[in-house]
C-alpha cells in the first residue's frame, strides 16, 4: 500500500527539501533551532518515502524492464518538447535510499558539529538545496532534466566548499571546484546536443530503443566521440584523472558538507550517469575500454598520492578519488550491478569515515595533520570504533561491506582483462595500507601531551552508530537479496563469491594492514626511514605528482599567454583602428573649419565656380543637353 | 532686324559685368550694386524669353515685377545693414568683416 503511494509521489522525495530550503533560507535562518529541525523532518519524509519506493521495488512492481515513468512537459517550442519528470527503476530507487539516507544522516550530525556557527541557518539552507538537486538529478528522465539538476549540485557543492567564505583558500577551493567541474560539463553539454540531433530526443527510454538500433544501422563511430564526450561530465564530477585536482581542495569545506556531498552523493552523480545512459555506454566498445582504463588509473593514482599525504580530510579524499575509479573500473567492465553496489557501500563507509574525521576535528580543532593526532582511541571510543569499521569495510575484510561490492568489481574485472585486474588488486592492496595508516597514526600509539580531545555530543554521534551499522550489514544484505537480481542491465548478474578472487584480495588487505601497523604502530622512526630511503618516489606522491603545478604553469603559460596576446591585439589594433578613426575625423574637421574664412567674396567665387562645374557636368553627361550643345537653339 | 539672341547676350554681358564687380569690389555697397546689375541681367532674360516664346501670356512680365519688388526691399535691407555696420565699425571693406570665420 504505502510504496504504491511512494511510488506514485515520488516527485515528493525532491520537492520536500525544496520546501525546506525555502523556509529555511527565507525565514529560519536566524533561529537555528527551526531551521535544523525543519531540515532534518523534511530529510526524514524523503528518506520514508524512498523507502517506500524501495519497497516497490522489493515487491517486484517495478524492475529494470518495467519502470515507473512520469513526465510532464517542461520547456514546449515548435519542433522541441523537453520534459521533467521521475524515472522509477531499480537504479535510481538504490540511489533514492542512498541520497537520503546520507543526508539524513550527516543533517542530524551537522545539528552538533555546527553547533554556534554564525551561518548555522545558511548551513542548513544549503544542505536542503543540495539534497533537493541531488535527488533531481537522480529521477531525472532525461539528459536534461539530468544536466539542469547536474549543474545545480554543482552550484551546491561551490556554496557548501566556500562555506567559509571569509577564509581565502576555501574560496579559492569553492572556485577551483567549480571551474574544474565546468570543464567536463562542457563536453557533456556538447555530448548531449549532438545526441539531441542525432536522435531528435533526449528521453532515456526512448534512446534505450534507438540507440542500439543507430548502431545496428551506422556503426558506432561517431556515438563513440559522443559518448566519450558524455564521459567528460563525469570525469570532472567524479574526479577522475587528470581532472581529479578539485576534489582534495574540497575538503576546505564543513566537514559534513565532504561527507555528503564530497564522499557519498555528488561525486557518484558521474558514476550515476554513466550507469543510467548504460545502453549508450554498453553498445559502444571503445567508450567502455577508455572508461574501464581510466577507472582504473584513477583508483592505482589516487591511492599512491594517498600514501604519503598526512591531511586527515586530503587522505580519507584521495581515497574517495580511488574509490570512484574502482566504480568507473566496474562500469567499463560493464556490470551496472557492481558499480552501484560499490557505491551504496561507499556511500556507507566513507560517509562514515568523513563524519569521524569531523568528530575527531570536533575534539582536536585546528588540528588536521594526522601526525599531530594520535593516541584518541581511549578519549573517543565511539569515534575509533567507527573509524575501525570505515578502515575494515573499505580494505574488504569480510564480513564487511567493502568487501562483498569489492570482490564484485575484482570478479568483473577479473572476467574482462587480466591487466585491468591486477590493478584493481594492486589498488586493494594500497587502500588497505594507507587506511590503516590513518587508523593507527590518529588511534593508537601515545597521546600527545598538548591535546585535549573530547568525544563528539550525542547527535553527532547517532550518525556514527547507524552509518557503522550498515557499514558493516550494508555489503552482506544486498549479497545475501541478490542485489544483481534488481540493479542490474541486461541479464540478471548472479553474483557468487569467487574464493580464489575474494581470498586473494582478503589475504593482501591483512597483509598491507599488518604491513601498516608494522611501519606506523611502531613508532615514526621507521615511517621516516623508510621516507628518506625513497626519497624521490615520496616526494612525487607527496606533492601529488606535481599535477597541480603542471596545471598551474599551463595555465599561466597558455592561457595567461593567450591573454596577453589579445590585450596587445585589443591595445594596439583594435584601439588603434577606433582612436585613429577619430583622430581622422578630427584632423579633417579642422581643417574643413579652416575653409571657413568669413570672406564672402571668397563663397562668391566657390559658389560660382561650383555652379558652373554643375552646368559643365549637365551638358557633357545629359543627353537633352547633348542638342542643345550641337546646334539649334534660337 | 533685333531678335531674342541680341536680348540675352546683352543680358548676358550685364551679368558678366555684375558677377565681376560681387567679385573684385572692395566695399559693400559695390557689392550690392553689382547683385543689382545681375538681378537686371535676369529681368531682361525673362522679359525677353515672355516676349519672344509666350507672347500670349505674361508670366514672365509679371514674374519681373515680382523680381523688381523683392530687388527693392533686398536693397532697402542691404542698406541699412550696411550703414549700422559702419556705424559700428567705421568700415564697410568687405574683406574685414570676417567677424563669421570659423
Amino acid at each position: 500500500m504505502f510504496s504504491q503511494y511512494a511510488l506514485h509521489h515520488a516527485w515528493l522525495i525532491p520537492l520536500l527539501p525544496v520546501i525546506a530550503f525555502i523556509i529555511v533560507g527565507l525565514f529560519l535562518r536566524r533561529i537555528p533551532v527551526l531551521s535544523a529541525a525543519v531540515s532534518v523532518c523534511m530529510s526524514l519524509l524523503s528518506f520514508v518515502l524512498a523507502l517506500g519506493v524501495g519497497y516497490g521495488v522489493i515487491d517486484q512492481l517495478i524492475t529494470v524492464d518495467n519502470p515507473l515513468i512520469q513526465r510532464m512537459p517542461w520547456l514546449v517550442i515548435p519542433g522541441l518538447t523537453i520534459d521533467m519528470g521521475v524515472y522509477i527503476d531499480p537504479l535510481s530507487a538504490v540511489m533514492l535510499i542512498v541520497v537520503t539516507l546520507v543526508s539524513l544522516m550527516v543533517q542530524i550530525y551537522s545539528i552538533g558539529y555546527m553547533r554556534g556557527d554564525a551561518g548555522f541557518g545558511r548551513f542548513f539552507a544549503y544542505l536542503s538545496l543540495f539534497s533537493a538537486t541531488m535527488l533531481g538529478l537522480v529521477i531525472a528522465v532525461n539528459f536534461v532534466q539530468l544536466y539542469v539538476f547536474w549543474e545545480l549540485v554543482g552550484l551546491c557543492s561551490y556554496l557548501l566548499i566556500g562555506y567559509y567564505f571569509h577564509k581565502v583558500s576555501a574560496r579559492e577551493a569553492a572556485k577551483k571546484a567549480f571551474i574544474t567541474t565546468r570543464i567536463g560539463d562542457f563536453g557533456l553539454l556538447i555530448g548531449i546536443v549532438l545526441l539531441q540531433i542525432l536522435f531528435g530526443t533526449l528521453d532515456f527510454q526512448h534512446l534505450g530503443v534507438s540507440v542500439p538500433a543507430y548502431v545496428a544501422q551506422q556503426g558506432t563511430g561517431l556515438l563513440t566521440v559522443v559518448a566519450l564526450l558524455i564521459f567528460l561530465g563525469p570525469i570532472g564530477k567524479s574526479g577522475q584523472f587528470p581532472l581529479h585536482v578539485w576534489l582534495p581542495d574540497a575538503m576546505e569545506g564543513p566537514t559534513p558538507v565532504s561527507a555528503l556531498i564530497h564522499a557519498a552523493t555528488m561525486v557518484v552523480a558521474g558514476v550515476y550517469l554513466v550507469a543510467r545512459a548504460f545502453f549508450l555506454f554498453s553498445v559502444l566498445p571503445n567508450a567502455m575500454e577508455v572508461i574501464a582504463w581510466i577507472g582504473a588509473f584513477t583508483a592505482c593514482f589516487a591511492a599512491s598520492i594517498a600514501f604519503t599525504q598526512r591531511d586527515i580530510k586530503r587522505i580519507l579524499a584521495y581515497s574517495t578519488i580511488s574509490q570512484l575509479g574502482y566504480m568507473m573500473l566496474a562500469l567499463g567492465v560493464g556490470s551496472v550491478t557492481a558499480s552501484m553496489f560499490h557505491l551504496t557501500t561507499h556511500a556507507f563507509f566513507k560517509a562514515l569515515m568523513f563524519l569521524a574525521a569531523g568528530a575527531v576535528l570536533h575534539g582536536l580543532p585546528d588540528k588536521n595533520d594526522i601526525f599531530a593526532m594520535g593516541g584518541l582511541r581511549h578519549k573517543m571510543p565511539v569515534t575509533f570504533a567507527a573509524m575501525t569499521i570505515g578502515v575494515l569495510a573499505i580494505s574488504g575484510i569480510p564480513p564487511f561491506a567493502g568487501f562483498f561490492s569489492k570482490d564484485e568489481i575484482l570478479l568483473a574485472a577479473s572476467q574482462v582483462s587480466m591487466p585491468l585486474y591486477v590493478i584493481a588488486v594492486l589498488t586493494s592492496f594500497m587502500t588497505a595500507f594507507y587506511m590503516t595508516r590513518l587508523l593507527v597514526v590518529v588511534f593508537c600509539g601515545p597521546e600527545k601531551p598538548d591535546n585535549h580531545p573530547h568525544e563528539a555530543p550525542v547527535s553527532m554521534r547517532i550518525p556514527l552508530v547507524v552509518l557503522g551499522i550498515l557499514a558493516i550489514i550494508g555489503g552482506y544484505i544486498p549479497y545475501a537479496y541478490h542485489f544483481g537480481d534488481w540493479v542490474r542491465f541486461g541479464p540478471a548478474l548472479h553474483m557468487g563469491l569467487n574464493w580464489t578472487i575474494a581470498g586473494t584480495s582478503t589475504v593482501l588487505s591483512v597483509a598491507a594492514m599488518a604491513l601498516a601497523w608494522f611501519i606506523y604502530g611502531s613508532g615514526k622512526a621507521t615511517s621516516d626511514k623508510l621516507a628518506r630511503r625513497f626519497s624521490a618516489l615520496y616526494n612525487l606522491s607527496y606533492h601529488k605528482y606535481y599535477i597541480d603545478e603542471l596545471y598551474l604553469w599551463l595555465n599561466h603559460t597558455f592561457v595567461d599567454g593567450f591573454g596577453k596576446l589579445l590585450y596587445w591585439i585589443e591595445i594596439y589594433v583594435i584601439e588603434g583602428i577606433v582612436n585613429g578613426l577619430a583622430h581622422l575625423s578630427l584632423q579633417l574637421g579642422d581643417w574643413l573649419r579652416r575653409k571657413q574664412t568669413g570672406n564672402m567674396q571668397r563663397y562668391g567665387y566657390i559658389m560660382f565656380g561650383a555652379a558652373l562645374l554643375i552646368v559643365a557636368g549637365l551638358l557633357l553627361l545629359n543627353p537633352l543637353f547633348k542638342g542643345v550643345l550641337c546646334g539649334g537653339g534660337y | 532686324m533685333i531678335g531674342l539672341a541680341h536680348f540675352l547676350t546683352v543680358a548676358a554681358m550685364v551679368f558678366a559685368i555684375g558677377l565681376y564687380g560681387l567679385l573684385t569690389k572692395r566695399t559693400v555697397v559695390g557689392i550690392l550694386m553689382s547683385i543689382e546689375l545681375m538681378l537686371n541681367a535676369v529681368n531682361i532674360n525673362l522679359i525677353a524669353f515672355s516676349r519672344f516664346i509666350t507672347p500670349d501670356v505674361l508670366t514672365g512680365q509679371v514674374f519681373v515685377i515680382f523680381t523688381i519688388a523683392v530687388a527693392a526691399a533686398e536693397v532697402a535691407i542691404g542698406l541699412a545693414m550696411v550703414f549700422r555696420v559702419y556705424r559700428d565699425r567705421n568700415t564697410v571693406h568687405a574683406a574685414r568683416l570676417n567677424e563669421m570665420r570659423w
